[in-house]
């Protein structure tokens, strides 16, 4: 299954985002397949058997033939309905999992050829996780909980205890420290979970469907608090749901995956324009447009000479337009990452992509 | 298996199933054997000529091991006698703490002596122990039991019970431990020790008192040696469980953070497995309380000396005082580890107070220990319970017994006779007399409809190493009486559970009566049976039938229980009785489980069977008992063995037949 890859369609490679920064995590060809001789048999299937050749030999293709790169300072979502193999990849990325076959880069290092010691200073050092359950130590406090990663490092008592306060504090704990995890709502438990794995200060912050076990509400003023908290840190960060609204609010860029296979990659607002299945298009259906397409894609071509009063940035979200748009007559200009008008504005087609007439496939 | 389900049109039109078939043939093969019992005397009773001198050999080896084995730095000798000398250190320790105080001589004419703990303390001491875990009413049961103790006059002997308990309790936790630890890290460890703990939970217990006994000799140290080796495998098998119960998530966090594989265990696994390690810690109170009497044969002294010298002696009324004291520790132990194990975790408050408030149970167990013994130098009855307060009940229970048998002599008598005559004894001729080798036939027939071959290659295997090794007759003797309390057994326990199940109240009192049956160490069975029956196979069996019964109620009510209520709601949608849905819907749905309690009943009357030598029966058991005092390595073992392949035989045969049943019902 091939991938399609793409930055917001219709821009210049200079405003697409991702590819504008350096790529912290890269992985390509990643597959893992579970069950007894898995290795030999892709190695006997030249690392490319199809989904019911795995089945036949009674073997589970959890992830197949997956392959991304996450920018520095990115969210990447990888979003995929359940089973569809997002935990496993991610694992694999962390090799808490070994991947069947693959290659797995971290900055410029092969982290298959990593040796297990060097993956453990990897993982004090570099890299931080958050689980779907939680995965709170229930006989530790908060404190003890957030402190734990630099007591496993031998960080000393009182920087330690110095440092779990900052992120208890940035999370929005603080008073909480002695309360045990049992004395916590699942909201607070996650944020000792967010806590604990910021304590390091990680390059690379992988989420596991954070918010997943938590209600609706609860949800949303989580995932407020996370575009807080990445406002202010900028980690490189693979984010994982199985809930395209949370993956169209958080999201850089998307992966979709579909039976361990990565299907699409790109930005919510080329995933709704330009679907490349009818699976994916089945998920941006019911997405409104106006959240995600951005001024760019729906500019008319600027006249020869032409230049519209007041500019917009090319990434401006429609919804964001809609009240500018009332009070002036005439169109917009859109202006690209340096300033230049690229495009104009024009009050029909914003108006269009508002009520829902047009703005996608 | 492709053969079991199917059936197949015999010439004639009648269809048969074939298993049927077989097991025809096998039974007119049978009989034919017996009949030609003149012409092949061998097929019948297993030629003593062709005995292998098993025991023999072992003895010899043990031998050659105390004697000649040299392992380069120093001998096998030398290391068993370093092995008890270390042993010896910690059970001295509590024995001085507990039991007989501190000498220290160095001037023998003014030694200096350091007292035990006085009675009043220690039952103050477990009085807060309980507190703190449970709250007053155990604080009261706790202190209640350990009050019986002085005040009964079991103080003494129950403290040196206790101080051997106290410390085999933690080595053995700590020996599950880490065999448990090796097992949960690597497979082939935990493959490897499988069968081994599966063997230690089937071998009667005194057929490994003889090796102890002859490798480290007779005395309190081998007697702790043999109730660790005894007590241990259930909590190597708990520590395999709650580690791999351990959430996926919660171990994954642990490597994210970089976690050592030593960090991981120690930090994340074991701390998270805590709740489910803490069973494994009440398991092994338990079992060490049931070796007591057992351990004292070997040297241990205390309360289960007490009992086996009374029982020895036919003195009724001390021995069932001793007895209750056991039972009594087992109680308090029991529900005192149960309730720390299901303590409430502290909450925050906690960490906010200062240390002194934070630990008022131990200030105060602390308190008592200091003040009760600055009282004890000016009052002496606060150390030592004075001995004209003691009660003993010894004559009244003597007198009850004397009353029931004068009186009801001729009414227990009969029955015991009817029994005797109509059942057992026509029971044991048959069984003596069936044909060994087509014993082993049918029982292979069975492993192979139940299991397939590997199955019937197990049992023949282990049921032709009984006959190999010349214990056929014996283990008949075994499988009669072990087969007929379990018949029994099974024909109180199932009607009883099924009542518990039906009912709500009868429920929660079958409950009590089956926990407090369970916690009753296995010899106490004996004292009444003995004083009603005296010694004999139909003694064994009442006592048998008594130890082994609450299995088989437990299943039976879980198993009711278990019936999904949509099933039992769709029957009486259709119009059932409730008779008939006991009988069409809850019976055959139960079933599986109901065979599984008679499993656990058969394996606890196996266990029960050898203690029952003591009142002289003649199976395997006595050839074990009589072993141990011969202190004879190799007939013990092998009579031992057996004990626990006719077990094994059981249980496979039983638990393939119970999942075969749910695989088929689509409860598995
Ligand atoms: N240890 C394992 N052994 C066998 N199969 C597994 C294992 N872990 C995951 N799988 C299978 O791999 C597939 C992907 O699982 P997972 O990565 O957990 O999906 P997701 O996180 O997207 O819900 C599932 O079909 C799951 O059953
Ligand atoms: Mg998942």
């Amino acid at each position: 299954m091939a991938t399609r890859e793409q930055s917001a369609s219709g821009a210049g490679a200079s405003s697409g985002k991702a590819a504008a920064k350096t790529a912290k995590l890269t992985c390509s060809g990643v597959w893992k397949v579970f069950g007894q001789g898995a290795k030999e048999f892709l190695a006997r299937h030249d690392t490319a058997p199809n989904a019911a050749e795995l089945t036949g030999a009674g073997l589970i293709g959890a992830v197949r033939d997956a392959g991304l790169e996450v920018g520095e300072g990115e969210i990447f979502v990888i979003m995929g309905l359940s089973g569809s193999g997002k935990s496993t990849l991610v694992r694999c990325l962390s090799r808490l999992i070994e991947p069947t076959a693959g290659a797995i880069f971290f900055e410029d290092q092969d982290l298959l050829k990593t040796s297990e010691k060097e993956m453990i200073e990897l993982r004090r050092h570099k890299m931080g996780m958050v689980f779907q359950h939680f995965a709170l130590l229930p006989h530790l406090t908060v404190l003890g909980n957030v402190a734990f990663p630099l007591e496993v490092q031998g960080v000393d008592r009182e920087t330690r205890k110095r440092r779990a306060l900052e992120v208890i504090e940035l999370v929005g704990l603080q008073g909480r420290e002695a309360y045990y995890p049992r004395e916590l709502s699942g909201g607070q438990q996650q944020r000792v979970g967010i806590a604990r794995s910021l304590a390091v200060e990680p390059e690379i912050w992988f989420l596991d469907e954070p918010f997943s076990a938590l209600d609706p509400l609860i949800r949303r003023e989580m995932q407020d608090e996370f575009l807080r908290l990445q406002n202010v840190l900028r980690k490189t960060i693979v984010f994982i749901t199985h809930d395209f609204d949370e993956a169209i609010r958080l999201a850089d860029r998307i992966a979709i995956m579909q039976d361990g296979a990565i299907i699409q990659i790109g930005t919510p607002e080329a995933l709704v324009l330009d679907p490349a299945t009818d699976y994916v298009a089945e998920f941006t259906k019911e997405i409104p447009r106006a959240k995600v397409l951005s001024a760019q894609a729906v500019m008319s071509p600027l006249g020869d000479g032409e230049a519209p009063s007041g500019g917009v940035p090319w990434n401006t979200k429609v919804a964001e337009l809609a009240e500018r748009l009332v009070d002036s007559e005439e169109a917009l200009a859109v202006l690209d990452a340096g300033g230049r008008p690229i495009g104009r504005l024009e009050r029909r087609a914003v108006l269009d992509v508002l009520v829902g007439r047009t703005g996608g496939p | 298996m492709s053969v079991a389900g199917s059936t197949r049109i015999l010439r004639d039109g009648v269809r048969l199933n074939p298993w049927l078939a077989a097991w025809l043939a096998a039974l007119v093969a049978t009989l034919l054997v017996y009949q030609l019992r003149e012409a092949w005397p061998w097929a019948v009773k297993y030629p003593r000529a062709w005995n292998v001198p098993l025991s023999f050999w072992i003895s010899g080896f043990m031998k050659w091991l105390i004697n000649d084995f040299d392992l380069g730095l120093f001998t096998f000798k030398e290391l068993t006698r370093s092995l008890s000398w270390l042993l010896d250190w910690p059970l001295a320790a509590a024995k001085g703490l507990l039991s007989s105080g501190f000498t220290f001589s160095s001037d023998p004419r003014a030694p200096i002596v350091v007292e035990r703990v006085s009675w009043v303390a220690l039952i103050g001491v477990v009085g807060v122990m309980g507190y703190s875990a449970g709250g007053l009413r155990l604080a009261l049961l706790v202190g209640g039991c350990f009050a019986y103790l002085a005040v009964f006059g079991q103080w003494d002997s129950a403290m040196v019970t206790l101080s051997s308990i106290v410390i085999a309790v933690p080595l053995g936790v700590a020996l599950g431990l880490f065999v448990g630890i090796a097992g949960f890290r690597w497979l082939r460890f935990e493959q490897a020790i499988t069968p081994i703990l599966d063997l230690m939970q089937t071998v009667p217990v005194f057929a490994y008192l003889v090796p102890i006994l002859f490798l480290f000799g007779f005395g309190p140290v081998a007697a702790m040696i043999a109730t660790i080796i005894y007590a241990t495998p259930p909590m190597v098998r708990v520590t395999m469980l709650a580690l791999r119960q351990v959430p996926d998530e919660v171990v994954e966090f642990g490597r994210m953070a970089g976690c050592t594989t030593r960090q991981l265990l120690w930090k994340v696994q074991i701390p998270s497995a805590q709740a489910g390690l803490m069973v494994g810690v009440n398991q092994v109170i338990m079992l060490s309380l049931n070796m007591v009497i057992i351990a004292s044969m070997i040297g241990a002294g205390g309360l289960g000396f007490d009992v086996l010298s009374s029982l020895r002696r036919l003195s009724i009324g001390q021995g069932l005082e001793a007895g209750i004291a056991i039972t009594l520790l087992a109680i308090a132990l029991d529900r005192l580890s149960q309730a720390f194990a299901n303590r409430p975790p502290p909450d925050h408050r906690r960490q906010e107070l200062t240390w002194v408030a934070r630990h008022p149970y131990l200030l105060t167990a602390l308190g008592i220990l200091v003040v009760t013994w600055i009282i004890g130098l000016v009052w002496p009855a606060v150390h030592i319970y004075p001995e004209t307060l003691e009660i003993t009940t010894g004559a009244f229970w003597e007198d009850l017994v004397e009353w029931i048998n004068v009186n009801f002599f001729d009414e227990l008598e009969a029955v015991k006779t009817w029994l005797l005559l109509h059942v057992l004894i026509p029971v044991k001729r048959f069984l003596l007399q069936l044909p060994w080798v087509a014993v082993i036939a049918l029982l292979a027939l069975a492993g192979l409809q139940l299991g397939g071959w590997r199955l019937a290659l197990l049992v023949a295997c282990l049921a032709g190493f009984i006959a190999v090794t010349g214990q056929w007759a014996k283990s008949m003797v075994t499988v009669y009486l072990c087969g007929l309390s379990v018949v029994f057994a099974a024909l109180i326990g199932v009607p009883v559970g099924i009542w518990a199940a039906r009912n709500e109240r009868a429920h929660r009192v079958v409950q009590v009566i089956i926990d407090t049956l369970q916690t009753l160490p296995s010899f106490v069975y004996l004292i009444p049976v003995v004083m009603l029956f005296r010694v004999g196979d139909f003694s064994a069996m009442i006592a048998i039938v008594a130890y082994a019964v609450a299995p088989a109620v437990r299943y039976t009510d879980h198993g009711i229980r278990q019936v999904p209520p949509h099933l039992i709601e769709a029957a009486r949608a259709m119009g059932c009785t409730r008779r008939q849905i006991l009988w069409r819907v809850q019976i055959p749905l139960a079933l599986p489980e109901i065979m599984l309690g008679i499993n656990q009943t058969i394996m606890m009357a196996l266990a029960m069977l050898v203690i029952t030598a003591l009142v002289g029966t003649r199976d395997l058991g006595q050839e074990v008992y009589i072993a141990l005092t011969k202190a004879d390595t190799g007939r013990g073992i092998v009579a031992g063995v057996s004990v626990a392949f006719i077990a094994i035989i059981a249980d496979r045969l039983i638990a393939a037949w119970a999942m075969r049943r749910k695989q088929e019902l689509g409860l598995a």
